[in-house]
């Protein structure tokens, strides 16, 4: 099911506002690519532009391609929804909907798509759970709310959630960056599995953390304040962390960076 | 906020003798006047107490089931509130069946489908609605959506007949001064109040949550399904019994449209009649007799609890909300 994406030349734009400028790069399917640059050089909307969910945001654009096994998601006979069934998002913060059942939010993404066979539903569910190394803490507890999980508990759920569908790509913004130690190395454990089915892109703060779980890394960069983050390199993640070719990448991986 | 609070306990907590004059006076301040509020419904409720016992010691008639309201030989009261209970309910869930999905409607529109141009302005004229004096909804009511709802109510009395809620009426149908067109009228005046309050409470859902739900393929009816409905939920039902609250108290609209009927209430949505309210006031030249002015007031009073219940449950209703 896992699929590529390849971007070409994509500018995003928040109104008049260029936000990125002008990346293009490549994710082989069954891979972990890592965002990651200082704050505010684009990482979040780069990847919100990969699942459409960029356009949410009133006012905000995109310009080039991006394709998702050589079809573009923005061609105009794409329906946006039809692109975030097929290509997953996880967010900084945990976003159960808290008043439904742990069980249900797991297959709230099934129900959308029509699925209501209850068998069929509980199947996924125990799938997807498991799926996320949560089954065995909740298993005893499927009907309580899903606001009722530590945040932990509830990051790996909203995982779950993702993957309930079988999405061709999951999409992953600092899963980690509300959560303990613990909870991390459960979630990049996690993201070593899943990329056996899903091509994940993962935005993260932590150094190690990117070292630890991705095949390539793209840094981002900004040359200033209200300047457009731009994409330095994309490359493999042990070269990007031992030899970059950009000065500038080598500069902000070391601490030497600003 | 828990950050300030914590702190300012430290203070007061921490240096136990020491007294600032202005912290004392303020606290002064806000507990007299929260005590005042409490000492000022009690002393209302005790008045009206007071007033109405000896009318309702000398009441001949069932004050509770009783559907006559003679007040005019002081020696022979006979008052009961059967009926006044009976059209005011009926008028105020009229226009809460009318108004709630109407005002929902609205909300969302306001708040996810209306272009961000014409949300502020279109929210304003909503707003706006809550300016207009009752006086004037009650001549609008009884001069042009009257007549004009008269067919219409001949119509559902015609084919609905059957059905006790749209039997014949205890007045002629002709120009529907009825419990049917109050309704309607009320249902206008709750629109602003339901709302305004919805309208809010949907801004509030988390983006955070909105953006889950559209990542997962939602489509924007189905995002508002899963989110925006469930967490506005207990604000929306809170605003329609505010508005209740609201319908169930109102007086000139209400006595300008119903139609007075010799004839008991048969529980029709074409009967007429009086509310709590507009009897009340219709009754203002008797009140220079204690004892026909005491069986208004004790029927003010019944008015007084059922609204009374009706902010209390939405008070609960949006409590819950907040312990959530
Ligand atoms: N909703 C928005 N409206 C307008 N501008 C925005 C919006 N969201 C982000 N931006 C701007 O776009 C630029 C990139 O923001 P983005 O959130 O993608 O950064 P980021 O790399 O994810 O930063 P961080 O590491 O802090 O999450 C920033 O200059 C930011 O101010
Ligand atoms: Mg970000």
């Amino acid at each position: 099911m896992a699929k590529r994406i390849d971007v070409k030349d994509l500018n995003i734009f928040y109104g008049k506002f260029h936000a990125v400028d002008g990346v293009t790069l490549a994710v082989p399917p069954r891979s972990v690519t890592a965002f990651i640059g200082p704050s505010g050089c684009g990482k979040s909307t780069v990847l919100r532009s990969l699942n459409r969910m960029h356009e949410v945001t009133p006012g905000a654009r995109v310009e080039g391609k991006v394709l998702l096994d050589g079809e573009d998601i923005y061609a105009s006979s794409v329906d946006p929804v039809e692109v975030r069934r097929t290509i997953g998002m996880v967010f900084q913060r945990p976003n159960p909907f808290p008043t439904m059942s742990i069980r249900d939010n797991v297959v709230a993404g099934l129900k959308l798509a029509g699925v209501s066979n209850r068998k069929q539903l509980n199947e996924v569910a125990e799938r997807s759970l498991r799926g996320a190394n949560l089954w065995a803490e909740v298993k005893d507890r499927l009907d309580k709310p899903g606001g009722s999980l530590s945040g932990g508990q509830q990051q790996r759920l909203c995982i779950a959630r993702a993957i309930a569908v079988q999405p061709d790509v999951l999409l992953m913004d600092e899963p980690c960056s509300a959560l303990d130690p613990i909870s991390t190395l459960a979630i990049e454990d996690l993201i070593g599995e899943l990329k056996k089915d899903f091509t994940i892109v993962i935005v993260t703060h932590n150094m190690q953390q990117a070292a630890r779980v991705s095949d390539q890394t793209a840094f981002f960069n900004l040359a200033g304040v209200g300047q457009p983050g731009k994409l330095v390199e994309i490359d493999d993640t042990e070269k990007i962390f031992s030899n970059p070719n950009q000065q500038a990448t080598e500069d902000y991986i070391s601490g030497r960076f600003g | 906020m828990i950050g300030a609070m914590t702190e300012d306990s430290g203070q007061s907590g921490g240096r136990a003798g020491v007294r600032r004059p202005g912290d004392s006076i303020f606290r002064a301040l806000t507990t007299g006047s929260g005590l005042a509020i409490v000492i000022a419904i009690g002393l209302i409720g005790i008045f009206l107490l007071i007033k109405a016992v000896p009318s309702l010691v000398a009441d001949k008639a069932n004050f509770l089931f009783s559907p006559d309201f003679i007040t005019t030989d002081p020696t022979n009261l006979k008052f009961g509130i059967r009926d006044l209970f009976v059209v005011t309910v009926l008028s105020s869930l009229v226009a809460l069946v009318i108004a709630m999905p109407i005002a929902l409607g609205i909300a969302l529109f306001l708040t996810h489908y209306a272009p961000a141009r014409l949300s502020r302005p279109f929210a304003y004229i909503v707003d706006l609605l809550a300016a207009v004096p009752s006086i004037v909804f009650g001549l609008w009511g009884a001069q042009v959506l009257g007549p004009t709802l008269e067919p219409f109510e001949t119509w559902l009395n015609k084919v609905f007949g059957w059905f006790p809620l749209f039997a014949n009426g205890n007045i002629p149908l002709a120009g529907a001064g009825t419990i049917f067109t109050v309704g309607v009228v009320l249902a206008v005046m709750l629109l602003p109040i339901i709302t305004s309050v919805t309208r809010e409470v949907f801004r509030q859902t988390p983006v955070m949550q909105i953006e889950g739900a559209l990542a997962l393929g939602a489509t924007k009816w189905e995002m508002l399904r899963t989110t925006v409905l469930p967490f506005g939920r207990s604000g929306y039902i809170a605003a329609s019994m505010l508005g209740l609250g609201r319908a169930l108290g109102e007086t000139v609209a209400v006595l300008i449209i119903l139609h007075a009927s010799p004839k008991p209430s048969g529980f029709s949505l074409f009967d007429g009649g009086y509310t709590f309210a507009s009897k009340i006031a219709s009754a203002a030249s008797e009140f220079s007799q204690p004892l026909p002015t005491g069986a208004y007031i004790a029927a003010g009073l019944v008015l007084f609890v059922l609204t009374f219940i009706v902010n209390a449950a939405a008070r609960s209703v949006a409590g819950g909300k907040v312990h959530k």
